[in-house]
């Protein structure tokens, strides 16, 4: 599984992939995680606020940082994709 | 408490509604309260600069956090895609009114900029419009509007947000109307996103009020400590500047004083929270209500973080045009409530 986080590296980002390696550990999942800084790539993805979260290339979160839990729910459904 | 607000937030509400009303209508007796606690002498300088910050300090962290838990509320009804389709086919002057409007109430923080920017863009809104946007979004926010509210009244607060709203409607038309196109740069026009990618998904009420204790935390959270220091040097110069200091300074003798304000306020970076609290003590030692709002604007509406993000997407002189065109809008503005107040 690939996983994205989109942000220019501000505060929300950050905490965002942090929060992302927490839920796949207490998942017990495995995962690339890749930071992607640059704007004209973000965009491309059609997220219009920051930071944006990105399973498989399929935008799932965008413009909040959602608690661990939420992620873990998030990373459950989007598993077997 | 977190757990109480994620079992029940509605309940929450309605504890702490009345709470807040109870504490709020006791401000006055708790401050004098501790004042006489402290055992300071009546009437001295001291005993006025810490009059007025336990006053004032508890007050406006008490309306801020009200009016950001509603405004957190409000935001989960507005999207930067819905702004976006509302903004869809409109003209340039009913464009740029309705874009200024909604970028008070949609969610925006500066670091979004350049994504919602290309997002507008993209899908064929004006840059004009997209402009009006951009200047009102930064310029009118809840923690100016509340801050002006309890410091300085309605009328003020009022005064600010139409003031802002011209600005950004006339500031916005006048770049449509410059053609400068040119002057974004070229790859934001090859991009071409798949924007059908994030469902839009219909919060629940439960969810609504859950994103207000969220604004509450993240918002006064952050701004709390610049808010607090700001009142304090706003209590200080209460206390301490004479009567009319400001005036031969930041007067309305002084023509000049607008333009300066606007000067050191454009590159001058801090928040609502922390200038307006200073601003407010300045207008009491006589400074102008024209000079003080072209002050406050320029350093809440025109920060140089902003103009350095929105520079990967803007060429120099669009950048130079921008902060221009803003800039005169609020020296106008300044002259006018000089002139007229």
């Amino acid at each position: 599984m690939t996983i994205k986080v989109l942000g220019p590296g501000c505060i929300n980002c950050r905490t965002l992939e942090k929060r992302t390696i927490e839920a796949l550990k207490d998942l017990n999942m495995d995962a690339v995680i890749e930071k992607v800084e640059d704007y004209q790539k973000i965009a491309s993805y059609g997220i219009m606020r920051t930071p944006g979260l990105v399973i498989e290339e399929k935008v799932v979160v965008a413009g909040f940082v959602p608690p661990v839990e939420k992620l873990k729910e998030i990373l459950l459904a989007h598993r077997g994709v | 408490m977190k757990k109480f607000i994620e079992e029940s937030p509605l309940g929450t509400v309605a504890v702490l509604l009345p709470l807040w009303i109870i504490l709020y209508a006791m401000l006055q007796t708790i401050a004098d309260g501790i004042i006489s606690a402290t055992g300071l002498p009546q009437g001295e300088r001291l005993t006025e600069a810490v009059r007025f910050f336990v006053f004032e300090a508890p007050k406006v962290l008490l309306l801020l956090t009200l009016v950001v838990f509603a405004v957190g509320i409000v935001r989960t009804y507005f999207s930067p895609e819905r702004t976006r389709k509302m903004l869809g086919g409109k003209s340039l002057f009913g464009g740029n009114i309705l874009a200024s409007m909604l970028g008070i109430v949609t969610p925006f923080c500066s670091c979004s900029a350049v994504p919602l920017f290309i997002g507008f863009v993209e899908t064929g809104i004006p840059l004009g419009v997209t402009f009006s946007f951009l200047i009102a979004a930064p310029m009118i926010n809840e923690v100016a509007v509340v801050l002006l509210f309890g410091l300085f009244g309605w009328e003020t607060a009022l005064l600010y947000v139409v003031t802002g709203l011209i600005i950004a409607i006339t500031a916005g038309y006048i770049i449509g109307r410059l053609n400068v196109e040119r002057f974004v740069e070229d790859w934001v026009y090859q991009i071409h996103a798949n924007t059908a990618m994030l469902e839009e998904t219909n919060p629940s009420l439960r969810d609504r009020i859950q994103s207000g204790y969220d604004a509450v935390k993240d918002i006064v959270g952050r701004v709390w400590p610049y808010l607090l220091a700001g009142i304090a040097v706003g209590a200080g110069i209460h206390g301490y500047v004479p009567e009319n200091f400001m005036a031969s300074l930041m007067g309305k003798s002084a023509w000049w004083s607008v333009p300066v304000a606007v000067l050191i306020g454009v590159p001058l970076y801090s928040n609502a929270a922390g200038i307006i609290p200073i601003v407010h003590a300045l207008l009491e030692k006589g400074a102008s209500l024209g000079t003080t709002l072209a002050f406050m604007m320029s350093v809440i509406g025109l920060s140089l973080p902003e103009t350095i993000i929105l520079r990967k997407v803007l060429k120099m002189p669009l950048i130079f045009i921008f902060v221009g065109v803003v800039a005169v809008g609020i020296i106008i503005v300044g002259y006018v409530f000089n002139f007229v107040f």
